[in-house]
């Protein structure tokens, strides 16, 4: 017997479109703590190899599209390197387009 | 990143200093936190920044005061409180704030944490506790946990701590707190209510310092001790203070007293206010 989906769409889950999340690091303020790696619920950042211009090596965001925008990463660097900002993602709205 | 991100600013950059940034702060520090939750409460209460006063004193969270762009003092060893005292007392209107670490307001400063709390001064202090005093080399401080390795205590230290949380409700705090640098969300809702309650604050925050006190510790990198307080920390709602521990294997956290109380500046206003009407009442008599 295969297990069953038993988890439902909610009723106005078309209606509402998710949050879609920009991440952006200030790269040259990072000073390698890894905090926001480490406590992302989602794991969307990762250490990059490239060394920034203090020596560290700053975070780089692998998969934008998984962030839950819970900001957890802005609210716990101590570098205020790390920011997350809502686009709104809506079908034919040019604004909230990723460039 | 790339140019995009250049033109971007922070979301908190207007309330640091930009000329001052980066902070002088180690990596993993846990003070930059610490300002992150400060600031972001300011920004969610909407406070006019003219009203607000950010005191510190010595230490590396003493920098603070230098690096939040609101009027601020960076005051000498322990005199943070007192220097607060006067600016809330001279002109009511002001949120005073002050953002010291625990070797400062704790031992030098001692008396004046005891006495403004007992007097219910209506000033919020936010203490960083790293259990050391970090910025001179690693020396033992009043919050220094039994049997700790520190530069002035190289077989161990064989002083009791101080309880912070404790000695804050035993001397008359209308509201103590404390957390670990990892709740955030929750250090933000504390700094938030303690900014919006009338009378003397305390929220404790406990900080990594994976340079000094955590290294000389072996207790690992900023993320394995911020794992630890993670692991070990248990949240509690008005529990008793004084059983209120930091040990290896349990950090007490939570809000320990949340209770009204009139602050020292309303009842020396009041106070004023009713004698020059007595004795204006007996001169015209």
């Amino acid at each position: 017997m295969t297990p069953q989906k038993l988890w439902r769409k909610p009723l106005d889950a078309e209606k509402i479109g998710l949050p879609k999340a920009e991440i952006h690091v200030i790269t040259d303020l990072c000073k390698g703590c890894d905090f926001c790696i480490e406590f992302c619920p989602k794991k969307v950042l990762e250490k990059s190899n490239k060394l920034n211009k203090r020596g560290a090596y700053p975070p780089k965001v692998v998969d934008e599209d998984n962030c839950a925008l819970c900001s957890f990463c802005t609210a716990i660097c101590p570098e205020f390197a790390v920011f997350t900002i809502e686009k709104e993602r809506r079908e034919g709205s040019e604004s909230g387009e990723k460039q | 990143m790339n140019n995009k991100d250049l033109m971007l600013q922070h979301p908190l950059a207007k309330y640091l200093r930009q000329e001052r940034m980066p902070h002088i702060w180690c990596e993993g520090c846990g003070n930059g936190i610490l300002l992150n939750s400060f600031l972001e409460a300011l920004d969610e209460l909407q406070l006019d920044l003219d009203n607000i006063v950010v005191i510190s004193g010595i230490g590396c969270i003493g920098r603070a005061a230098g690096y939040v762009n609101v009027d601020s003092f960076h005051t000498t060893h322990g005199r943070a409180i007192p220097f607060a005292t006067g600016v809330k007392l001279a002109n009511p209107q002001l949120k005073v704030v002050v953002i010291s670490g625990d070797g400062d307001l704790f031992a030098i400063g001692g008396n004046h944490f005891i006495h403004a709390a007992r007097r219910n001064v209506d000033i919020k202090v936010i203490c960083a506790n790293n259990f050391n005093y970090g910025m001179t080399g690693g020396q033992y401080g009043p919050t220094t946990p039994l049997e700790a390795w520190t530069t002035t205590t190289p077989y161990g230290n064989i002083e009791h701590p101080f309880n912070l949380v404790h000695l804050a409700a035993a001397s008359g705090a209308v509201y103590a707190a404390r957390w670990t640098t990892l709740q955030v969300r929750r250090l933000k809702a504390s700094i938030k209510k303690a900014l919006q309650k009338e009378g003397f604050s305390l929220i404790e925050v406990i900080s990594p310092c994976p340079e000094i006190y955590d290294r000389y510790n072996k207790l690992g990198t900023a993320v394995e001790v911020m794992k630890w307080f993670k692991l070990v920390s248990e949240v509690h709602k008005a529990y008793d203070p004084a059983k209120a521990v930091i040990t290896k294997n349990r950090i007490i956290i939570g809000e320990f007293v949340d209770i009204e109380k009139p602050s020292y500046g309303r009842l020396l206003r009041e106070m004023t206010a009713q004698v020059k009407e007595d004795l204006e009442g007996e001169n015209t008599k």
